[in-house]
């Protein structure tokens, strides 16, 4: 009978880019439980609403993550609008949609590197970020910050992307796409790739809608779920399908994603060759009154910001709901029964967020 | 079967050239629209205090009995709030970030704006 112990995992760990912090019990060098703790890193930024005008809030909104910041702002302001029900121009829309899109390509390549460098290729983690860098010049060219985009606001953008510029955005998309398909052939095609990740940290589809996983962990299993066909922004006029897999595996949610960084780059090619003429916001009056759930798909899953306000410039209540607080208990089934050694593949396959989960 | 599946970008990236940047040698990249940091422009400031009124994260203060501007630029989240709402268009969003420094202080600078003189009523017209 092997001896068991209780292993603290993070919250500060060398290879974990996240403040995750899980207690592992194991016997020799197999997990036998696991035990997650949230609220290191906790902020109070809901707390922050009854403090800060609705207006305001959407800077807050932008700075609960670094990494899907624009997502979070969009989120909001979509909530504050359909209280007080404006009207969004489709210019605004489409801009929201393409800015979107950049961000989710830029924490997809972001996740990649990480995941590389867990299965200790360095080399790899290189290459993905220097991929990463043409997309975030894209983002500070069109918004001024490579990653607090600062654009959205009740009512619209704040900013317009010329014509010029986004035939400029769709020049680079070319080659940008080909080193993306190298890429990408190296995690999918590799045979050390492959021998490190199949088979690892299962979830089946069955387990992963009851235990309410998000983003790609949900469609890695081959539930096709994502909060973008809700049609929000510009997806309902945007043709669009989720990439699904169906092992369950780390091999299968790096595979989703690798297979979202291309649906990325078409969703950003049709909406910068269909985008309408037009103003880029409206102007609001009065104070949200009302309720809202607002649902946005971010990288790593379906954000759900929960808005309530009481005709008052403050909110009385934010609540927000991170893809990585939905993706815990699938982590939970899927460490049981792993080596020591395969627990940060396992953590990083559902991309975790510990500043977004623990705002 | 994969196994030389990154030989072509190990062999490109061995004769071509780093991709890095030798900051600070070499000058960061920003775009003509980088939200760098703010400057005023303090002869055109009118003293209203709809920056200090706008900035989310309380970094500005105007004091109009002194006629001094300040900015926090620890707290400053260089958001553009600022510049839209400025009336007189004399605050500006520079590309650049501004150099590390070794203490926190808050930046003054004194409005030199003179209220021009209102021009004089014609005189009522004899008779």
């Amino acid at each position: 009978m092997p001896e068991r112990i209780v292993v603290p995992f993070g919250p500060q760990h060398p290879v974990l880019p996240e403040p995750i912090h899980l207690d592992l019990v194991l016997e020799d060098e197999t997990v036998v439980d696991v035990i997650p703790s949230i609220g290191y890193v906790h902020r109070g930024l809901e707390q922050l609403v009854t403090k800060r005008e609705y207006t305001d809030f959407v800077h807050v909104a932008e700075r609960i993550c670094g990494i899907c910041s624009f997502m979070h702002g969009l989120a909001y302001v979509q909530g504050i609008e359909t209280i007080m029900d404006v009207e969004v121009p489709d210019r605004a829309r489409y801009l929201r949609t393409i800015w979107s899109e950049c961000s989710r390509l830029h924490s997809h390549l972001l996740w990649l590197g990480l995941f590389a460098d867990a299965m200790g290729f360095e080399s790899l983690f290189m290459q993905s970020w220097r991929l990463r860098e043409s997309v975030l010049d894209v983002l500070e060219d069109t918004s001024g910050g490579r990653v607090i985009q600062g654009t959205c606001k009740v009512g619209g953008v704040r900013r317009d992307i010329g014509r010029e510029k986004l035939d400029d955005i769709l020049r680079t998309l070319v080659p940008f796409e080909q080193q993306c398909r190298n890429l990408g052939d190296v995690f999918l095609n590799d045979e050390s790739v492959k021998n490190r990740l199949q088979g690892l940290g299962i979830v089946t589809k069955g387990e992963a809608y009851d235990l309410g996983a998000a983003g790609p962990t949900l469609r890695g299993s081959g539930v096709p779920i994502d909060a973008r066909n809700l049609g929000y922004a510009a997806y309902g006029d945007l043709d669009f399908k989720p990439v699904t897999e169906s092992a369950g595996d780390c091999y299968a949610r790096c595979a989703v994603r690798v297979g979202e960084l291309f649906t990325s780059i078409d969703l950003i090619r049709q909406a910068a060759e269909t985008i309408p003429e037009g103003p880029i916001e409206v102007k609001v009056t009065g104070t949200p009154d009302g309720e809202y759930f607002s649902r946005v798909e971010q990288p790593r899953g379906e954000v759900v910001h929960y808005i309530r306000g009481n005709g008052t410039k403050h909110l009385t209540r934010a609540r927000i709901r991170t893809p990585t607080l939905a993706n815990l208990p699938p982590l939970v089934k899927m460490l049981p029964g792993c080596q020591l050694a395969d627990v940060p593949v396992i953590v990083l396959s559902i991309d975790p967020c510990i500043s977004c989960t623990e705002r | 079967m994969g196994f030389f599946t990154m030989a072509k970008t190990v062999l490109q990236n061995l004769f071509g050239r780093p991709p890095t940047r030798r900051y600070p040698a070499v000058p960061a990249r920003v775009g003509p629209i980088t939200r760098g940091h703010v400057t005023i422009d303090p002869a055109r400031c009118i003293s209203c205090g709809l920056c200090m009124r706008r900035c989310p994260s309380q970094a500005i203060r105007v004091e109009r009995a002194e006629k001094v501007w300040e900015i926090d630029r620890f707290r400053c989240i260089a958001c553009d709030a600022c510049v839209e709402a400025c009336p007189a268009k004399c605050l500006i969003m520079e590309s650049g970030y501004i150099a590390p420094v070794t203490e926190k202080e808050v930046e003054r600078h004194p409005i030199t704006y003179v209220k021009p003189e209102r021009p004089q009523k014609k005189e009522a017209a004899e008779g």
